[in-house]
């Protein structure tokens, strides 16, 4: 009997042994390689959600750390001002809904605009956000960050499940959307808009759908990070190089993949941390390395893959 | 079923479509036929919603659809054959068929086996049955327009819009997509064809509308718009007479350009086969062949562009060696056909750059000096050259590589996809030209007629090779028959 189409997928594929790899971890890791996942699998959600906008509807958002920030102050300061009296888990919830809120907020004037002018307003609004954070001083923590009083949890491996179980159903909810007929139409947007709405779509509802959908798990992840962390602050949450990195890490893992964007996500946070001892030379390097990856396979590392298989 | 009225539309001061008018019914084809830049297609796209008409209304089943946007068009049961399009190339054949059976519903979630049926159906009946799993990349052209045929019969419309269904097809393609057309008609939709002329749709269409300067000036059935007189005053020009030259040019003397058993090649393929051919100074030569005879690759190689065999001799000594840059600095300028215009650039701007080198006086008197060579530039000074129409395009192209003072101007099918009248504007330029400057040419042209009034010499280049060399009086008798 054969094997059912999604399981020839080759992304789906690279996806499972990714999670059976991951399942393994905990039983062998040490709590510091534990910890490192944990926000590798978090920035992986953050790639994905890019993927989505960027690989299917073709626009260039520069700005994932909008959503992503907006989720992560809006879940940290409910917590700071209403803890103990609200769980953790409702403040998560607004964070993610703050997202999306101020998603379509930036987007539904942002999608007017065509071509480059989307990604400027995208990344515009980067550094607002990081500005009203230091204005804010007295609610966001300013420059030193903001501490919330609740954590998930102290166990670096409940911590490690909690997060890799997210990335495990944000990937399979997102790869499943990018499959789906909306993904077919969200490709089809993004590389002819004018045909597409010849054939009948409304082009800027499509899109507006998948910027939310990008900013909700964008959101959602930003929140549940801060309560990881137990901190939340610009360098880690709002920073455009925190941005940089992750449209770096889709690209590297493979354009309109989604499940690309997790592996280079994880790919990119762990050779950082393998050349640690090399000091400022590491960053280098791996940028280095995305460089030539970016330059040399633009289909990224799925790919790479890919591509070999194919000549088999 | 389809009625527009007064449509108008301006792209800032260029006015594409003027106070048209024309209806199509049902089971009905209409033909809706112009040379390049004539508003056609501008017309097109504003009854699908693409553009919105600057004024004028667009009836469909006798609600007003002009300014709505093209998925509101599309809902109410028109549909567009696109000519190009970006199909999904990572998906196959059968999966870019079913995008445009997918509603436009975001709960869209499941694929489901009742599109997959209808869009197996839709592909058998435009002929891809076989092909269905290939993508796109992988296809044939003809397959590629298929496609396109394909996604507008999903959306089951009752009015079809079709732009330039045989462009670029073989004979017996155009006779089957010209059955998959008339299958529309059939069913009782209704159908309009865009397309240049009149004679590649007359067996298809029931009525024509003929345009021109986004203007209707005839229409009724094939036959009547191609008896009508506007319409063969547009297409054909006027008579193309030998235009009579005051002072000759030099007949002996030195060659200013002088090629030598020049040879190209493609990988294994000889584009130019040891052509050997001089143009004195004063002289306008032209270099007449059909599309693919060699005439591109010939000028490519005097200027640098392509690495040759044999010897290009400029004013005497051999510009092997040289930068195609250092060339053009030398005095060859070519103005190749694709025209290279700076598309977001300004007529000034483009000109401007094209003169660079001039001293800012000087660069003055040469733009005006061209603006009265090509008036209708004067106009559109302030114009982004993107926006021109096809023959201000070339005319654009030719005053900016006169910018430059060539001594040697290489002129690559001045001609290429332009309407007969615009023809007769760029002709009486070369004339005058030809007339005013002691500047030499190097014609390439496909179109004999064209080119034959202001040469002083023709060459002839058949599949790489030189076929004949004259003067222009003796080639009806002794190249003519050859060469068409």
């Amino acid at each position: 009997m054969a094997p059912p189409s999604w399981l020839r997928s080759r992304p789906v594929v690279a996806g499972l042994v990714i999670l059976a790899l991951g399942a393994c971890v905990p039983l062998v890791g040490s709590g510091y390689v534990l910890g490192l996942l944990t926000v590798a699998f978090y920035t992986a959600v953050f790639a994905m959600a890019w993927d989505l906008l960027f690989g299917f509807a073709g626009e260039v958002n520069f700005g994932p750390t909008f959503l992503i920030g907006l989720g992560a102050y809006t879940a940290g300061i409910l917590d700071a001002r209403l803890a103990p009296n609200v769980s953790l888990w409702l403040c998560v919830l607004a964070g993610a809904a703050a997202a999306v809120i101020g998603g379509v907020v930036l987007a539904l004037p942002a999608l007017r605009v065509r071509g480059p002018y989307f990604g400027l307003t995208t990344l515009v609004a980067v550094l607002m956000l990081q500005n009203m954070v230091v204005v804010f001083a007295d609610l966001t923590g300013g420059e030193i960050g903001l501490s919330v009083p609740d954590v998930m949890s102290v166990s670096a491996t409940a911590n490690y499940w909690i997060a890799f179980g997210f990335m495990a159903v944000s990937g399979a909810i997102l790869y499943g959307l990018s499959r789906s007929p909306i993904g077919l139409v969200l490709q089809a947007s993004g590389q002819d808009p004018v045909q597409a709405g010849a054939l009948g779509f409304n082009v800027t509802k499509h899109k507006l759908f998948a910027f939310v959908v990008s900013a909700f798990f964008s959101g959602l992840a930003g929140a549940l990070m801060v309560f990881y962390m137990g901190t939340a602050s610009v360098g880690t949450f709002v920073d455009i190089s925190v941005g940089v990195q992750i449209i770096v890490a889709a690209v590297l893992g493979g354009r309109r993949t989604v499940i690309g964007a997790a592996i280079g996500a994880v790919f990119l946070i762990a050779m950082g941390e393998a050349l640690r001892p090399l000091g400022e030379l590491a960053t280098l390097i791996v940028s280095l390395l995305a460089l030539l990856v970016v330059l040399f396979f633009p289909d990224g590392i799925l790919g790479m893959l890919q591509g070999r298989s194919r000549r088999d | 079923m389809l009625e527009v009225e007064q449509l108008t539309k301006r792209f800032g001061g260029l006015v594409a479509v003027k106070n048209l008018g024309f209806s199509v019914r049902g089971g009905e084809i209409l033909g809706l036929i112009g040379p390049n830049g004539s508003g056609k297609s501008t017309a097109m796209r504003c009854v699908m919603g693409v553009d919105a008409p600057t004024a004028g209304a667009v009836r469909f089943e006798g609600r007003d659809i002009a300014g709505l946007p093209s998925h509101k068009v599309s809902r109410l049961g028109v549909g567009l054959v696109f000519q190009h399009s970006r199909p999904l190339n990572r998906q196959t054949v059968l999966e870019n068929i079913k995008v445009a059976l997918i509603p436009d519903r975001l709960g869209m979630l499941l694929h489901s086996a009742e599109i997959d049926d209808r869009a197996r159906a839709i592909a058998e009946r435009v002929g891809l049955g076989a092909v269905l799993d290939r993508k796109p990349p992988t296809l044939a052209f003809a397959d590629l327009r298929r496609m396109e045929l394909a996604k507008a019969i999903a959306q089951h419309p009752k009015l079809v819009l079709v732009d330039e269904p045989f462009a670029g097809l073989t004979a017996t393609e155009v006779a089957a997509f010209s059955e998959l057309i008339a299958e529309f008609r059939a069913e009782g939709r209704a159908v309009l064809l865009v397309d240049h002329n009149v004679k590649s749709v007359a067996a298809l269409v029931d009525r024509a509308v003929a345009m021109y300067l986004g203007e209707k000036i005839a229409e009724g059935t094939a036959a009547e718009v191609m008896r009508d007189e506007t319409v063969r005053r547009v297409y054909l020009g006027g008579a193309l007479v030998r235009a009579a030259r005051d002072a000759a040019p030099a007949a002996h003397g030195a060659p200013l350009l002088e090629v030598r058993d020049v040879e190209v090649r493609y990988g294994k393929a000889l584009a130019v086969q040891g052509v050997s051919l001089h143009v004195r100074e004063g002289e306008f030569v032209a270099l007449v062949g059909l599309n693919g005879a060699g005439k591109t690759t010939l000028f490519n190689a005097i200027s640098g562009l392509v690495r040759h065999n044999g010897e290009v001799r400029w004013a005497g000594a051999p510009l092997e060696g040289l930068t195609p840059a250092a060339i053009a600095r030398g005095g060859i300028v070519q103005c190749p056909e694709t025209r290279e215009l700076f598309g977001d650039m300004t007529v000034r701007e483009n000109l401007e750059l094209g003169g660079h080198r001039l001293e800012p006086t000087a660069l003055a008197e040469r733009l005006d000096w061209l603006f009265d060579l090509f008036p209708i530039l004067r106009e559109r000074t302030g114009q982004v050259a993107r926006t021109l129409s096809g023959g201000e395009q070339q005319m654009l192209a030719i005053a900016r590589a006169l910018m430059m003072e060539p001594r040697l101007l290489i002129l690559d099918e001045p001609t290429l996809g332009l309407a007969p009248v615009i023809l007769e504007t760029l002709s009486n330029a070369l004339h005058r030209l030809r007339g005013s400057t002691r500047l030499t040419v190097l014609l390439g042209e496909q179109n004999v007629t064209f080119a034959l009034p202001h040469a002083d010499r023709l060459y002839v280049i058949d599949h790489g090779r030189l076929a004949w060399e004259g003067e222009p009086d003796r080639f009806e008798t002794e190249a003519a028959d050859a060469y068409l």
